[in-house]
């Protein structure tokens, strides 16, 4: 690893191409550029994730830490290249005092031509994400509403600032249930009347899960209580015996169904470089999580809402 | 009841394609590709959410085993040559659909005893009749297998359930029997439910040659007769045959990968652009482009033939193919092959293609190096003694190792006045990136049970390269010894001189 102290983006990128050359490996096959916003609590953790996604997706790894609160203006950088993380690149930098303000000129000589910018935020993504100097750059922008302390706000709020291209992982998160969701649906059933969603408290990926069902079935949907961790059951109320989905220990779930024996299906949580990995796979708006963002817009309306089983919705 | 899903979205692309209820039978389960690939791959397919969660699976052997032992070897080979991650939570998921029965191929009573099981994982596992038969096993015994499927009742669906038969290379020894092994499977199983496994179609890189011929505008244009002056195929294994003799000998170069992984390489090259990707079309192509390949007329010429000798490779003194154990001293099957077969349409006419491949060769490598002709004038020419190939640039795809793709073309050597020098440009799936994408089979496996065919060739696909590749074993069997080639070498003499008749020579690649 190379420290760079009171540096600016352009001797970054020299310095990376230098470091490139020694290794007689330019910087070729890289995919995108991946920028990530985060503060010195979140850094860390996210840097991993994002190198544990870049042995899937090789990228140059943009790591922005804000610095307000410095006495300086100055900017800082930690550079790896290539080796045992992986064969993408890595640049920590801190934007200490003004400069934590022009995140985007930093950024702008470090971003690889002619391939797409993906912006993370792991913690506290501005409420549209696609605008300000970060955003505007960035064809993907994925946020991480299961950072936050409210995840509903949060989630509330990226709703409203919506573009196509945004994403949020607590959505990625909840793949594998709708994989095993869909596919219980492939065969044969009853009418499905209603459904609820069983989680431990308020959480983002419960409330999108629950959205999703209801706006897809056209159900009315409930987000129940439970003990968790995390989702620990989804139930499908039919005219016949219900389908239930449990999962009471973040792991391994069970399907039970009618005339079906019941059975159990590995579902785990996902950590957040698999998240990633799955995320940067596709980077055309997920056209999905949008219309499924609108369908949450009814949670304040009534049809949804947290921890209270829900009227009958009137049109179905 | 219902006719649509609506949890399913054309648009909802991170959903994916979950195998149905399913049960899949293994006959030959103890062999080294169940363990090493199969059942790996199955658990892989598990562990990636792909399978339905009561998938079952049914090993078939002569083996004394109990479900439980029979469980702990899928265990244990699936630990050790697993992909992904080994969790013990997906695992006991999958052994919960485990069973084994034990038998002969030959004894009526074993199927049975399969049928028996069978029933019971529909009704205990809710498998629902679905059933995809994996013959691991010799292709002498594909006859007997599909007779007692047949007896058995188990190739009929009745409860309306489906039955699918795989099969892997080889796919007969010539053009007879591969017809007589089409007519003994397709008797019992209809064109359609019978899946020819060429793990080499799934790999991911043969895959990305149609998306790099048909999805972008750089290479279409001169794929060619105008620009290409021709195409050297490639697949070589710095390996002998270790310890397949029984299997190898009789069969040899051409037969084991030739028939197969060449001459499908070199239609997926060579085809114009299928209407669509699904298998119907990809399919037709394929075979219009077999229909159109001509042998040279004189064999000698335009074909050669070896045996790799005693020697050294990389530093390791090694055995000649007549040393090694279980091959016959004068034996004459080929451990090396190369033919030259040419395409008769406006695309290719003219074109030759140069198929080789071979054992205890320099290094193991399999790519499609499409050689264009030189530029037809070189300004530079006079001032330039380095390379007699300058200016004739090559596009080579690499199928394995480190997939990706190659460019190759002349660069001005810095500091010089008119000195150039040829210079490759590269792009790598990055080494990592590739041990993320899925294995072939997986790939392949999933698409049986999903009962979708486009990466299998049908019956008239292999039929016709055997039709191609009949004339020349039926010359070489008439030749006596293969000509011998030195281990960690790139073949015999008459490979050289077969390119050197063209006035030609093989890429090093």
């Amino acid at each position: 690893m190379i420290r760079l102290e009171n540096t600016t983006g352009n001797d970054i990128a020299s310095e990376i191409s230098v470091l490139r050359r020694r290794m007689g490996a330019p910087a070729t096959g890289m995919v995108m550029t991946l920028l990530v916003l985060a503060d010195e609590t979140s850094q860390a953790d996210a840097t991993l994730a994002a190198t544990q996604a870049a042995h899937e997706h090789p990228m140059r790894i943009l790591v922005l830490i804000p610095r307000p609160d410095s006495q300086f203006d100055r900017l800082d950088a930690e550079i790896s290249v290539g080796g045992e993380d992986g064969p993408g690149e890595v640049v920590v930098m801190r934007l200490r005092g003004a400069l934590a303000q022009h995140a985007g000129s930093v950024a702008i000589p470090l971003l690889l031509s002619d391939t797409p910018i993906v912006a993370w935020w792991p913690h506290d993504a501005p409420g549209v994400p696609q605008e300000g100097d970060i955003g505007t750059h960035s064809a993907r922008r994925i946020t991480n509403a299961m950072s936050e302390s409210d995840q509903i706000a949060a989630l509330k709020k990226y709703a409203e600032g919506y573009r196509p291209g945004d994403t949020d992982l607590a959505w990625t998160q909840i793949t594998s249930w709708r994989t095993l969701l869909a596919s219980t649906l492939d065969a044969d059933h009853h009418q499905i009347m209603g459904a609820e969603v069983h989680v431990l408290w308020a959480t983002a990926a419960a409330n999108l899960l629950a959205a999703w069902l209801g706006s897809r079935l056209n159900i009315p949907v409930s987000v129940v209580e439970s003990d968790g961790p995390g989702i620990t059951q989804v139930r499908l109320i039919t005219t016949d015996a219900d389908i239930t989905i449990e999962r009471p220990d973040g792991k391994v779930a069970t399907l039970r169904r009618q005339g079906m024996p019941p059975a159990t299906i590995a579902l785990p949580r996902k950590d957040w470089g698999e998240l990633m990995s799955e995320e940067l796979r596709r980077l055309d708006p997920d056209e999905i999580y949008g219309e499924t963002l609108r369908a949450l817009d009814e949670v304040g309306q009534g049809s949804l809402s947290l921890g209270v089983v829900i009227e009958e919705n009137d049109n179905v | 009841m219902t006719e649509r899903n609506p949890l399913r979205d054309r648009r909802d692309l991170r959903l994916p394609r979950v195998a149905g209820p399913s049960a899949m039978v293994i006959f030959g389960v103890t062999g080294d590709l169940a363990r090493k690939k199969v059942m790996p791959a199955i658990y892989d397919l598990a562990n990636r959410g792909l399978l339905p969660p009561n998938f079952a699976l049914v090993g078939f052997a002569r083996q004394d085993y109990e479900d439980q032992d029979f469980a702990k070897t899928v265990h244990d080979a699936v630990s050790e040559h697993c992909r992904t991650e080994f969790h013990e939570d997906v695992w006991d998921q999958l052994s919960e659909g485990i069973r084994y029965v034990r038998g002969d191929l030959n004894d009526p009573e074993a199927f049975q005893e399969l049928h028996r099981v069978l029933n019971e994982l529909d009704q205990d596992r809710g498998t629902g009749g679905n059933h995809a038969y994996y013959f691991s096993i010799p292709p002498r015994f594909f006859s007997v297998v599909t007779q007692q499927l047949q007896k058995a009742g188990l190739a009929a669906s009745d409860s309306g359930g489906w039955n699918r038969v795989i099969i892997e290379k080889p796919f007969g020894h010539d053009l007879k029997s591969a017809q007589e092994l089409n007519r003994v499977v397709d008797s019992v199983f209809p064109p359609d439910s019978v899946f020819r496994i060429d793990h080499y179609l799934g790999k991911e890189t043969v895959q990305n040659l149609l998306a790099i011929r048909f999805a972008n505008n750089l290479y279409e244009p001169i794929w060619n007769n105008n620009f290409v002056d021709s195409v050297q195929i490639t697949m070589a294994e710095d390996i002998g045959i270790g310890s397949r003799a029984g299997y190898y000998d009789g069969i040899g170069a051409a037969r084991d990968v030739i028939q197969n992984h060449l001459i499908q390489l070199l239609a997926l090259v060579a085809m114009e652009e299928p209407s669509g990707f699904g298998a119907e079309s990809v399919r037709m192509e394929k075979e219009k482009v077999l229909r159109s390949m001509i042998l040279p007329d004189d064999l000698d010429r335009h074909t050669a033939r070896g045996q790799y000798a005693a020697g050294w490779q990389a530093g390791v003194e090694v055995k000649g193919y007549l040393q090694e154990d279980g091959i016959p001293p004068d034996s004459t099957t080929e451990t090396f092959a190369a033919i030259r077969i040419d395409i008769e349409n406006r695309r290719w006419a003219g074109v030759p293609f140069y198929l080789r491949t071979g054992k205890r060769l320099g290094r193991r490598v399999t790519e499609v190096a499409v050689i264009l002709k030189r530029a037809p004038h070189l300004p530079y020419s006079d001032s330039n003694s380095e390379a007699k190939d300058l200016g004739s640039n090559a596009i080579v795809f690499r199928i394995q190792p480190d997939e990706g793709m190659t460019v190759r073309f002349a660069s001005k050597v810095p500091g010089t006045v008119r000195e150039l020098r040829n210079v490759t440009m590269d792009f790598q799936y990055g080494e990592s990136f590739t041990q993320s994408s899925p294995e072939a089979y997986e790939r392949l496996i999933l698409d049986v049970l999903l009962g979708e065919p486009p990466l299998f060739p049908r019956h008239e696909e292999v039929e016709l390269s055997w039709r191609i590749l009949d004339p020349v074993l039926a010359h070489w069997a008439k030749q006596g010894q293969p000509e011998q080639y030195s281990s960690g070498g790139w073949g015999p003499p008459s490979a050289y001189r077969m390119m050197s008749n063209d006035g030609r020579s093989w890429r090093r690649p």
